[in-house]
């Protein structure tokens, strides 16, 4: 599905991701963790396609060189990121915003577009799921929404988008035990074997809820180590310092 | 632009249009899909008819101005007016307040009457008007048809210089509303004309007032009688056919007391190397509890990339909000045009009353626009909203310039204005110059003026959801306009959204 081979990224000069290997299979959710400045974020942004970055190495997604295309194309691939920050458009209804996501994915697919109807039937169903409220439709995207409101419109969009690869950067953060609880549900939910995952976080609390196949630690823009869920559990009780004697954030 | 009846056509073909369910969200969204159906990829108006017209030796002179009010077989005190405005103008100066750079106008160098010849006796019937003339209100998607009644709204069609139809007068005249062209209310209703022509702006207000007031060909007058709600939209769609030809059209709205009327004026004109002038005047009167609507989309060629030729746009709007608890609002979103000099005012002389203004102004490639308002407060407790979208791209220049004057009898007098710009890419500019007079210590006055770069982040953000980044920076732009789009009659909202788009074809990438 996806493979990453000897991945740098650099911004500024400063090279942040360090030759970084990464190979995950369908259906398989793989946690990325890490310190603050370990490269998460930049992993996330290289993968979809932000353009402030130098990068060598190679992607490759279902046999294609992701790297070579364009933000909009990657998202037509299948390719969905779950903003840690998600950002506000003033003015957007976020229902119009949603239907022309899903619209634009589905004719670069060539597959049939969603009339309103058809749209709102979907997004209503996908909403109550995630305990939102259904005035959320309505207003302009993401604008004046709380910090969880903003994160299950992420998990809403996902679901909508029926994407192949899904990154979800530190989904966790911010939310209260309710809304986490909540979106790990929903992320749970979109769980399937056409589909695989990689979520990126600073605390193991996620992991309790979506619980994954693997999980990496990255360190100075490195994969430095690789097991299975039992890791999370390592790295709560014993911080990221005892991995390498890197001081822990 | 298209016209008002047939993008109400359109709408009713989509199926989005059927209010299903007017409290679901999509009822709120529903706009912005038809944007889709009207999308154009470039000037799509900028076609000229090759019709048989008639015009004024090219210069100026009283020679001119008497040979347009012979054509008009106008009373002799309006050519009085016309040649008093005349021998004002003679001791103006252009304005060179605007931060503009406008070549100079040779105001010798174009005509000043272009009418298409009549072919035979004047029509009686919309069935007699020149098919070629209907052809060509077709082309730009007008239906001078009265059968199309889909719309509802009632058209006066102008090329140049004259009139050439007003749709929809028996109707309107059964309500005792008078919609007609200018030069059939002066022969018609010379009493109305005479008390109010100039009240507003009068001929010696500015340059472009006085020239107009001498020149004026046709334009459209309405009168709404007291306690009339106008029973459908009124709108004018002026077109610029002629070459070397300026167009100086005059409206005149009357409100009379308790009445209330939605005016829309549409725009376009053939696409010409050379710059043409169109220096209009609009005045509108509100009588005691009257209500007029003013809505423009104002789609003037704006010359091309280069900045070669265009339309200069100069034009005075003003309402008088004469009688107490009157209320004007005007309502432009402005694309069009290589220059735009405009600000529409309210003054605001009956107690209570109440003046709005809320602008889009959009300039791409080499556009100016230096455009705003001025709302002046004499009675009391009168209100004013200001509400300025400005969005620069290219190498356009954009200005928002506004005055608010609260003079000694204001008591109580409010004011809000918000001005927002918007900036893509890094080779335009935005400017605003709010002026504030107060006299009265009990006004409350408020200014809030933003400027942002369309965000990086919103791109991306679209981007990732699968959304190109043209599309998705039409998407950010008219999010931008929202709150004015808003004000537009449902139809225009749509059409004001698709231009938007096309205005700034090319400006990101």
């Amino acid at each position: 599905m996806l493979h990453i081979d000897s991945l740098t990224a650099s911004i500024d000069g400063n090279q942040i991701l360090k030759g970084l290997d990464l190979h995950i299979g369908p259906g398989e959710v793989h946690a990325v963790m890490g310190p603050n400045g370990a490269g998460k974020s930049t992993l996330s942004a290289v993968l979809t396609g932000r353009d402030d970055y130098e990068i060598t190495g190679t992607v490759t997604y279902k046999g294609e060189d992701l790297l070579s295309l364009s933000p909009e194309d990657r998202a037509a691939a299948g390719v969905f990121l779950a903003f840690q920050y998600p950002t506000e458009i003033p003015g957007v209804g976020n229902m119009y915003f949603l239907r022309t996501a899903v619209n634009a994915i589905r004719e670069a697919r060539s597959e049939p577009t969603m009339d309103a109807r058809e749209f709102l039937t979907a997004a209503r169903e996908q909403l109550a799921a995630l305990e939102m409220d259904q005035a959320l439709l309505s207003r302009a995207v993401n604008t004046g929404f709380s910090g969880g409101e903003k994160k299950r419109n992420e998990i809403l969009q996902m679901a909508l988008l029926e994407p192949s690869f899904a990154i979800l950067d530190e989904t966790d953060s911010g939310l209260d035990i309710d809304a986490l609880r909540v979106v790990a549900a929903g992320i749970e939910r979109l769980r399937s074997p056409e589909r695989s995952m990689l979520i990126i976080t600073h605390y193991p609390r996620l992991l309790e809820h979506v619980r994954p196949d693997h999980v990496h630690v990255l360190q100075d823009g490195r994969i430095t180590r690789t097991g299975g869920p039992e890791l999370a559990h390592e790295l709560e009780q014993d911080g990221y310092g005892t991995l390498e004697g890197a001081i822990s954030s | 632009m298209n016209s008002p009846s047939t993008r109400t056509a359109e709408l009713t073909e989509a199926p989005l249009f059927t209010p299903v369910d007017p409290a679901a969200p999509e009822a709120a969204v529903a706009p912005e899909d038809a944007v889709q159906a009207v999308i154009a990829r470039e000037y799509q108006y900028g076609f000229h008819t090759d019709l048989d017209t008639e015009v004024a030796p090219k210069g100026l002179n009283e020679d001119v101005i008497r040979f347009i009010s012979a054509r008009k077989e106008e009373p002799d005190w309006l050519l009085e007016w016309r040649l008093s405005a005349y021998r004002h103008f003679l001791t103006l100066d252009e304005p060179t307040w605007p931060r503009l750079e406008i070549d100079p106008i040779d105001y010798q160098d174009m005509h000043y009457w272009a009418a298409p010849k009549p072919k035979g006796p004047a029509p009686k019937s919309l069935d007699e008007v020149d098919p070629e003339v209907r052809a060509m209100f077709d082309k730009l998607g007008i239906s001078l048809a009265e059968q199309e009644r889909l719309s509802g709204v009632a058209v006066d069609a102008i090329i140049d210089s004259v009139s050439v139809a007003t749709t929809f007068q028996s109707q309107l005249a059964e309500a005792g509303v008078i919609f007609c062209s200018f030069s059939s209310a002066v022969r018609d209703h010379p009493e109305i004309v005479r008390k109010h022509l100039g009240s507003v702006v009068g001929p010696r207000d500015n340059f472009f007032a006085a020239l107009n007031a001498a020149v004026f060909s046709d334009g459209s007058f309405c009168y709404i009688p007291a306690g009339v709600a106008c029973p459908m939209e009124l709108s004018t769609y002026f077109r610029i056919n002629a070459a070397d030809t300026g167009q100086f059209e005059r409206t005149l709205i009357v409100a009379a007391e308790g009445s209330s009327v939605s005016y829309l004026e549409g725009c376009t004109a053939a696409m010409r190397d050379e710059n043409q002038l169109h220096a209009a005047v609009v005045e509108l009167v509100a009588m005691d509890d009257a209500h007029i609507k003013y809505s423009t989309v104002q789609n003037w060629y704006p010359g091309d990339a280069d900045g070669k030729g265009g339309i200069y746009n100069f034009v005075t709007k003003r309402g008088r909000c004469q009688g107490e608890r009157s209320r004007i609002s005007w309502t432009q979103v402005e694309t069009g045009s290589a220059i735009t000099w405009k600000y529409p005012s309210v003054i605001l002389q009956g107690d209570d009353s109440v003046g709005e203004f809320h602008s889009v102004a959009v300039t791409n490639n080499r556009q100016q626009a230096d455009t705003g308002t001025k709302m002046i407060h004499i009675g009391r407790n009168t209100t004013s909203t200001i509400l300025s979208k400005g969005i620069s791209a290219g190498r356009s220049q954009n200005t928002y310039r506004g005055q608010v004057k609260v003079l000694r009898s204001a008591v109580g007098a409010r004011n809000h204005t918000q001005c927002d710009s918007l900036l893509i890419g890094s080779d335009c500019g935005a400017h605003t110059f709010p002026y504030i007079e107060v006299k009265n210590d009990s006004a409350q006055v408020e200014h809030e003026a933003s400027t942002s770069r369309i965000g990086e982040d919103q791109l991306f953000y679209c981007r990732q959801r699968g959304i190109s980044e043209e599309e998705a920076t039409a998407m950010i732009v008219n999010g931008f306009c929202r709150d004015v789009f808003d004000q537009l009659p449902m139809e225009f909202a749509v059409e004001a959204q698709a231009l938007m788009r096309v205005s700034l074809e090319g400006s990101v990438g």
